[in-house]
């Protein structure tokens, strides 16, 4: 297993060398090039060319990149144009939101998905099952952004349920000592602050599950009913094991070999679904200042939040393929 | 009590049987309606006794055995008759009765060892519940049990192999390890469905063994489900002969092989490879060369060996390695020789046959002659030319192409479903630009006359037909361009004896009309001995002996060919011949 982490760690720095030369090359290939964005569309010609000196943009190509690479190796992933704060830093700060928001809405998807699907497949061609197919293809129709204007106006405005925006209550004071608002919350022992932090999660992550929660929720139920008409579950019938143990060892095991690997293609999912989301509910995390960052043309911060999403994606598939390999003691072998 | 009114005759002296089948009807509901697998199936099992269904598959033999472990597919139920265990009709008790039951009173072991083991669970580990579920044994106590189980099943090193998965168990060892478990908690009956059917012979031959011991210690009654007459007459007291859902035939494994009364059981007996050879033999014996004739097929009795100076196929040490990724990231991996020196000729016009065990490389040897596969050295030359990477010009590939055609073991998966019988057949005379299409309709129709198929099926697809036709329809195609030699990898091991016998004489019929050669491969020996006339035993990638047929067969020099003769089914059966 030990070796299966390397290996895989290894693979990521071609991986990530690779996406790094992509994103320098989209970022040169933009209309008027870094310098107009920098300065805007009205910028004089003599200004762009004396920030096109000053940061090396006149120079050829592969020589900037050398020496962009050269600097995100150094952790310099440059300066935000919009708030003149560090890329490193805004990411840092907003990460935690966005980390809080994922988990969560992964905990719907995967808690609410995998018995939805497992009930479906049991009782298979009944009311229950076809109830849970229209509703997972429209729970895979629905736009995120759609979704979650509905569930705002539903459930915020109309119902008071729930806050509408932002990460907590303006009116809460409480202590960041990691910048999860949730675990926050419980180390400090200020509960009252944990839970609002949660309420105002519940919303957004319900948003951002449904379209995960309706892809796990089928393929259960697909594997689900492959897996009970496999020879191995009539031989465990056949040698006379109880139901719970048949159920749990023999079906569920067996059945979420397919279901792991969508799990670890969601996260992909969820992330590009937090931009949305997180602007919706004005959510303070990476997907909303990654928003922003388009539409005013912040370089640095695309690129280096591009890269590190990247990252985070891996390791959350390196995670997936890892607990695969518990799962399946067959993958194991073949590694 | 000996007036019990059973089709099998109550034993002298006998009890109440162990399990009693009366008037069984078994139907399933299908989207065309409901179908009856089973019609008014009657026989009994005495304690401690092994009773043999014998029938090919459809002939309801399955449906039968899980009728009696309730544990028909979803769509199934018994529609009529009973089913008494201890003289109490089972098919009252409702799925939670009968759930009760498994295990402890009716036992299985299955067909397919490598699909009927959980694999994400330690071998150990799936005895280890079935032992706890059913009250026998908990914890550290039904660990220890575990491995004496599968030590009694004929595991070798149990302790280590109880903490193993399927996945590093070879066929054998997880055929043992299910026998363990179906013996588990004892059951008074054991159900085994084909329980050797996916092993080679002589693996087949250790594990009937052991069951047979095992069952006999503990005086299990057994259920043997085959579609093998020979295997069956060998292994079971009593024999069950089904067709067509119904029992035709039931009695003494003995006088069922001697004195057969129903036309299909007499059918079944002349198919059966196993006791085809065997006839065979004992004719020879006798002298009676009459029955040897009519027994073996045209072309290996009547033919004789052609000319060996006009070879059509050169296999001249030829060896075949494949490189096996290693396991680390950095690791060489090792190298694997398949084929190893091996060479032999044949003679046109000749049946060439490859017998070995899984892994003995015969297959490699098939997809090498076919030039899909390079060898790594050696040459095979076909009509004087050498086959493979060397020929410099397409044109000569594609002559051998057209000259040498393949049939394959599966007529399943070998036919593209979405072609008709009429394209698939035409398909190699389109490719190779034969004709108008007027002449290949001619072609098509004569081919599908050729191997005896109606031309109503020329509009049908694969999937509406038998795998007996399948496999004609795979023969047509093979021969719609006029091969030289034709290259059969297991063509006929995935079909019913009957059938088997059926397109065995075909193959025959076609090659003494067309002159054809034949390289065939086979794990069958029993099939060998009926269609070849020349043999070489492959073991581990080496031949260990060649010759002709009936040289090896009735003389073998090396004692693997020995043992692979020993294992074939039916072997130490009185038989009668010419009847």
């Amino acid at each position: 297993m030990a070796r299966l982490v390397l290996q895989r760690l290894a693979l990521l720095i071609p991986t990530l060398f690779g996406l790094s030369i992509l994103l320098f090359l989209w970022v040169r290939a933009l209309p008027g090039g870094p310098a107009t964005a920098l300065l805007g569309e009205r910028a004089t010609p003599e200004a762009v060319e004396r920030l096109n000196r000053l940061y090396g943009f006149d120079q050829p190509l592969h020589e900037q990149y050398v020496r962009w690479l050269g600097q995100l190796l150094q952790g310099n992933f440059g300066v935000s144009s919009r708030t003149r704060l560090p890329v490193l830093e805004e990411f840092l700060n907003r990460f935690p939101a966005t980390i809080e928001l994922t988990i969560l809405a992964l905990v719907i998807a995967v808690g609410v998905g995998i018995p939805l699907g497992y009930v479906a497949a049991r009782y298979r061609g009944r009311f229950l099952d076809h109830g849970t197919v229209v509703a997972s293809l429209i729970g895979v129709t629905i736009p995120v952004f759609f979704l979650a204007f509905l569930l705002k106006y539903l459930f915020a405005v109309q119902l008071g349920w729930f806050p509408s925006a932002g990460r907590q209550s303006p009116a809460m004071i409480a202590t960041h000592p990691t910048g999860f608002y949730v675990l926050d919350g419980l180390l400090t022992r200020e509960w009252d602050a944990a839970w609002d932090a949660l309420l105002h999660l519940v919303l957004p992550a319900l948003a951002l599950g449904s379209i995960p929660l309706a892809i796990i929720a089928r393929i259960t139920r697909a594997s689900v009913i492959e897996v009970q008409s496999a020879d191995y579950v009539r031989t465990a019938k056949a040698k006379g094991l109880k139901a719970p143990r048949l159920r749990r060892r023999v079906v569920l095991r067996n059945a979420m070999l397919p279901v792991a690997t969508t799990i670890g293609l969601q996260v992909g999912l969820l992330l590009s679904g937090a931009v949305l989301t997180e602007t919706v509910f004005a959510f303070n995390g990476i997907g909303s200042f990654l928003a922003d960052a388009v539409f005013d043309l912040d370089y640095a911060v695309l690129q280096g939040f591009i890269l590190f999403i990247a990252v985070v994606y891996a390791l959350a598939n390196l995670a997936v393929d890892i607990s695969y390999g518990i799962i399946d003691p067959r993958m194991r072998a073949r590694r | 009590m000996t007036t019990t009114s059973g089709p099998g005759e109550a034993r002298p002296g006998g009890t109440t049987p162990l399990l009693s089948i009366r008037d069984l009807e078994v139907s399933f509901r299908t989207e065309q309606g409901t179908t009856t697998a089973v019609r008014g199936a009657s026989f009994d099992v005495h304690a401690g006794e092994t009773v043999a269904i014998v029938g090919e598959s459809g002939s309801g033999k399955s449906t039968t055995a899980m009728a009696v472990i309730g544990l028909l597919a979803q769509n199934g139920h018994v529609s009529g008759g009973q089913i008494l265990f201890e003289g109490k009709d089972i098919t009252r008790l409702g799925g939670a009765g009968l759930a009760r039951m498994r295990g402890t009173d009716i036992g299985m072991v299955p067909q397919d060892p490598m699909s009927n083991l959980n694999p994400v669970v330690r071998v150990g580990a799936q005895i280890v519940e079935a032992l706890e579920d059913n009250g026998v044994a908990r914890g550290a106590e039904a660990r220890r049990r575990t491995v004496e189980l599968l030590e009694e099943a004929g595991l070798p090193d149990a302790e280590r192999r109880a903490q193993q998965y399927p996945h590093e168990f070879s066929g054998g060892m997880r055929q043992r390890a299910l026998i363990a478990m179906g013996l588990s908690c004892r059951p008074r009956l054991l159900i085994a469905d084909e329980p050797t059917s996916a092993l080679d012979v002589t693996v087949q031959r250790t594990i009937l063994d052991r069951l047979e011991q095992l069952t006999g210690e503990l005086g299990t009654a057994v259920l043997l489900i085959t579609h093998d007459l020979g295997l069956a007459a060998e292994r079971a007291s009593r024999v069950v002969v089904m067709y067509r859902g119904e029992v035709v035939e039931t009695g003494p494994a003995a006088q069922l092989l001697t004195d057969p009364q129903h036309e299909y059981t007499r059918r079944l007996l002349a198919a059966a490879p196993s006791l085809a050879s065997r006839r065979i033999q004992i004719a020879k014996q006798s002298g009676a060369t009459e029955a040897v004739a009519d027994d073996l097929l045209a072309a290996s009795a009547e033919a004789p060996p052609a000319a060996a100076d006009d070879p059509i196929v050169e296999v001249d040490d030829v060896t075949k390695v494949f490189h096996l990724r290693g396991e680390g990231l950095f690791s060489r991996g090792t190298d694997f020789t398949a084929v190893d020196h091996v060479s032999f000729t044949i003679p046109r016009g000749s049946t060439m046959a490859i017998v070995g065990e899984s892994g003995s490389g015969k297959s490699t040897v098939a997809r090498m002659m076919l030039d899909l596969l390079p060898p790594t050295s050696g040459t095979i030359r076909f009509n004087g030319e050498v086959v493979g990477g060397e020929r410099a010009d397409r044109r000569a590939e594609v002559r051998f192409r057209r000259q040498v055609q393949p049939i394959f073991q599966d007529p399943y998966s070998s036919l593209d479903p979405l072609y008709t019988i009429y394209r698939t057949i035409e398909e190699p005379l389109r490719a190779h630009g034969e004709g108008s299409a007027a002449d290949r309709r001619e072609r098509v129709l004569q081919l599908m006359d050729d191997v005896a198929l109606s031309p109503d099926l020329l509009r049908r697809y694969p999937g509406e037909l038998s795998g007996g036709q399948r496999q004609r329809v795979a023969i047509a195609r093979a021969l719609a361009l006029n091969p030289d030699l034709v290259v059969c990898d297991e063509a006929v091991s995935a079909l019913d004896v009957i059938v088997q016998s059926q397109i065995l004489h075909l193959l025959a019929d076609l090659q003494q009309r067309l002159g054809l050669s034949y390289l065939f491969i086979s794990h069958d020996l029993a099939v060998v001995r009926q269609i070849a006339d020349q043999v070489c035993v492959m073991e581990r990638g080496r031949i260990v002996e060649q010759g002709s047929v009936d040289d090896v067969f009735d003389n073998p020099q090396q004692p693997y060919t020995q043992a692979l003769l020993d294992a074939i089914p039916g072997r130490s059966l009185a038989l009668a011949v010419g009847d």
